[in-house]
Formats: C-alpha cells, structure tokens, sequence
C-alpha cells in the first residue's frame, strides 16, 4: 500500500520514511533544474531570500515541455539528479526535506540528508506523459528567463514515487539490485 | 538530375520531430512487451508496466513520451542523383524549429557549452551527413535526451585488449551508468575507425530495429554476449532491480588503424525515439 503524502513535509515526518516506500505526493512541490539550483545558492551565498520557502518543502527535478492550450502542464518526467549534487546539501542546510528525481545521488547528499532529516524519492524516468496528469496546477513563480528551466509553484495529486534514500541513508539502488541478484542464486 | 525542394524537407523534418517525440517506434514497444514476460523481479514487471502505459498515453494524446525531448540528431542519406533547390542545412534547421515550437517539445539546447544561453528553438540541429548512390534523400530523424547521453563513454583500448577488453568496457560502462540514464536501456557499441569515427558508429548503432542482429555473425554473437552480460548485472528497469537492465546492444564496426581499437558505448534510455521518411 502506497503511503500518502501531504506537503509541506516536515523533517519529523521525512525522517519516517523508509527506503522502498512507495508514496503518493499531494499538495505544493516546486521544480528546478541546474540552473535554478545554481541561482538558488547564489541568492543565500549573498544572503539574500529565496523566490519560496525552503523549509520543509518538495523540490522537484523536472523541466516540463510547454503545454498546450488548455493543458495545466506538458510532459513532466524526473531529471537526473545527481547534477544538483552540487547544491542540494545547501538547499538541504536551509530547511528543504524532500526531492523527487532519478538516478544516484553522491556522499555528500546523502550526508546531509542524514543529518538534517530528508528524504529523496524517485519517480519514473521516461513516463512525462503520465505523471503530468498528477499535476493540477503549475504557475511559474521565479526565473522565467530560463524557460524550461524556470521555477514552478506545482499543485499535485497523488503523485506516485519510491522512496530510493531515506533518511538514514539506505539507499534502493543498491538494495534493490542486491536483493534481486540473491534471488537469482 | 532529380530535384528536390528544400522547403519539402523542412516540412519532412519538422513532422518527423513531432512523431519521433510522441510516438515509440514498434520494434521498442515489442521489445519493452518481450522483456516484461522474461522479467523475474515482480517490481521491475510493474515499472515495464508503467513504462508502456506510458507510450500509449503519449500516443494517444501525441504528447511527448518524455519531457527531454532531446537535441535532434538528423540524419541525411543523399543520393549524389539527387539536387536540393535552396538551402539544405537551412531547410534542417528550420524543419526542427517548426517541429519543436508546433510539436509543444522542450527546447533543450544552449548556444554555447559554457555560457549557456537557450536557442530558444531547439536549433541547431546535430546534422549527420552520408552522400550514397542513387537519387532518393533519406531523413531520419532521433531526438537524443541527455540523461543517456551523460552516461556514454569512449576509450582507445590497445589491440592486446583484444575482444574480452572490449566487453569489459561496455559493460562497464553500462554497471557505472546504474540508474542514471532510465534503464531499461540501448546499448550502441561502436568498434574501430578513429577516435570520433567510434562515437559516430555508436550512435549510428542506436538507429537499428531492436532485435535486429548484426550481419556479421561474429559480433551478432558478441551482441547476444553482451546483453546477456549486461542483464546480469542486475540493475534493472530504473535501478531498482530486475533482469531487464539493457532492451538491446547494437554493434557497428569500422577498419582501424594497426595501433588501434577505439571503442565507444552510446547509451540510450527506452525512450530509443527515432521516424525515417525518404522523399
């Protein structure tokens, strides 16, 4: 049974979940990619406020494809996640305790996901048509001079994802394959 | 001397872009089926599930299977019979701009690498050139998302690594790639040639119909090996665990040099978009 999630999440509830764990996502997640991140860090290294609030907020990795006419969002699937490796300890530092990606994340990350109380989750690379559906609102609301890469205000429901870290640093990745290749023997 | 117009070609391309994104080609769809009935690991079956419901929303509604929707790699077969009034490399770019702002695709492509400003329009095209005989011109047309393509590698091994060190750097390549480039995903091997000759032939190897072998009987069997390295690893559809790591390695080689193996592995995800139309 998938566990329901309501954001914002707080770090008490991001420290129950647990590596494996799928999860459906409702309420107000925000996109970034590289360079929103980049901003992102650039806007706290000068000291200055960032466009939301970063405490217990969702950040999710996706550049959407322009909707149509009518349509709340196009394709919205997982970016890779490791290239925000660079920032997200930062953003992790400030408050922020969920984010849905896909792909590996380094040591660094992890650590501070440990150390703060955040989870990273994982959703499907491949399948932006059918999680865009999840999406009932999405509102550009900083950097909208990076298109794609702009900042989303999304209002989502029941957005499907697999907890891949958790917060004590299990991590699904190396689980998943493991216990498979056991089952193999 | 045939004539064809360069405008009919922007037309073409810009078409193409717009199916390539929205419709999975046959051949990939079967393959993904195929998998699905191999796959032992019950949450590798559900995300290959979901993985397929995916494309017939996608189709159903000619929305993009994935929100990358690549830099578009074009690949010209002109028949040296064959005359294109106007300006062809124009007429390509401009088929990709109509293609990506009709087609509602994301416009992925940055102007310079490190200043990294968006085009806006998705140009310019990655264009592939082959002059053949006859007097047809063959345009196909594959989007190349970049979760993949950051996962590709290319090294020039020494001829004494010989055939064991070329399956032990594709597979390689492939275990450091884990999760990253949305596995279940194509391997495209290029042997041999030069150092940008073995990229080339890598992702030309990309552009064959899943589960067509190679020609050649030697690396057909080296393809098969391979796979079946490869889904040993135990990776899985999107790293979570399964069999079904890789759908399909393709190999195409090239003559090299006596001091030579240059190797390449271009890595898609299964998201292997591309549509062919020859005018």
């Amino acid at each position: 049974m998938a566990i329901r999630i309501t954001t914002p999440l707080t770090a008490a509830d991001a420290r129950k979940l647990r590596s494996g764990d799928s999860c459906l996502i409702s309420g107000v997640i925000y996109t970034a990619r590289d360079a929103a991140h980049k901003r992102l860090c650039q806007r706290l290294a000068e000291g200055k406020p960032l466009p939301f609030d970063i405490r217990d907020a969702v950040i999710y990795f996706v550049g959407p494809t322009p909707a149509r006419e009518g349509e709340v969002i196009g394709s919205a699937g997982p970016t890779s996640s490791y290239r925000m490796d660079a920032y997200s300890p930062t953003l992790i530092a400030q408050g922020q305790t969920g984010m849905i990606g896909k792909g590996a994340r380094g040591a660094e990350v992890i650590a501070a996901m440990k150390e703060c109380g955040a989870v990273y989750f994982g959703a499907i690379g491949g399948c932006g048509a059918l999680l865009s559906s999840c999406v009932k609102k999405a509102e550009v609301i900083a950097y909208e001079d990076l298109g794609a890469e702009a900042i989303r205000r999304l209002e989502v429901e029941d957005f499907p994802v697999v907890v891949v870290i958790d917060s004590q640093g299990n991590n699904l990745y190396e689980t998943g394959r493991a216990a498979y290749l056991a089952s193999q023997k | 001397m045939r004539e064809i117009a360069s405008e009919q070609i922007a037309a073409v391309i810009r078409r193409l872009c717009i199916q390539a994104n929205c419709i999975l080609p046959e051949d990939v769809r079967a393959r993904i089926a195929a998998c699905a009935q191999e796959e032992p690991w019950p949450q590798a079956q559900e995300i290959l599930g979901q993985i397929t419901q995916n494309y017939t929303v996608a189709r159903e509604r000619m929305q993009p299977i994935c929100q990358d929707t690549g830099m578009a790699c074009v690949f010209l077969e002109i028949g040296q019979e064959a005359h294109v009034t106007g300006d062809l490399t124009a007429a390509v770019h401009e088929g990709v701009r109509q293609g990506y702002r009709d087609g509602y695709l994301r416009k992925s492509v940055v102007k310079d690498p490190l200043r990294r400003v968006n085009t806006g329009d998705n140009t310019p095209a990655m264009i592939y050139w082959d002059i053949v005989p006859g007097d047809r011109l063959r345009i196909t047309v594959a989007p190349k998302g970049f979760g993949s393509e950051n996962m590709s590698q290319i090294k020039m091994l020494k001829p004494s690594d010989g055939e064991e060190g070329v399956k032990n750097f594709v597979v390689k390549a492939v275990e450091e790639a884990g999760p990253n480039p949305c596995p279940p995903i194509v391997v495209g091997v290029g042997i041999g040639g030069t150092f940008d000759k073995a990229a080339l032939l890598a992702k030309r190897a990309l552009l064959r119909p899943l589960g067509q072998p190679s020609q050649d009987p030697f690396y057909a069997a080296m393809e098969a090996e391979l796979l079946e390295r490869v889904n040993a690893l135990g990776i899985g559809p999107q790293g979570f665990g399964g069999r079904t790591t890789a759908l399909a390695v393709a190999i195409e080689t090239a003559p090299t040099h006596i001091a030579g193996l240059p190797v390449a592995v271009n890595i898609n995800c299964h998201v292997t978009r591309h549509q062919t139309e020859v005018l």
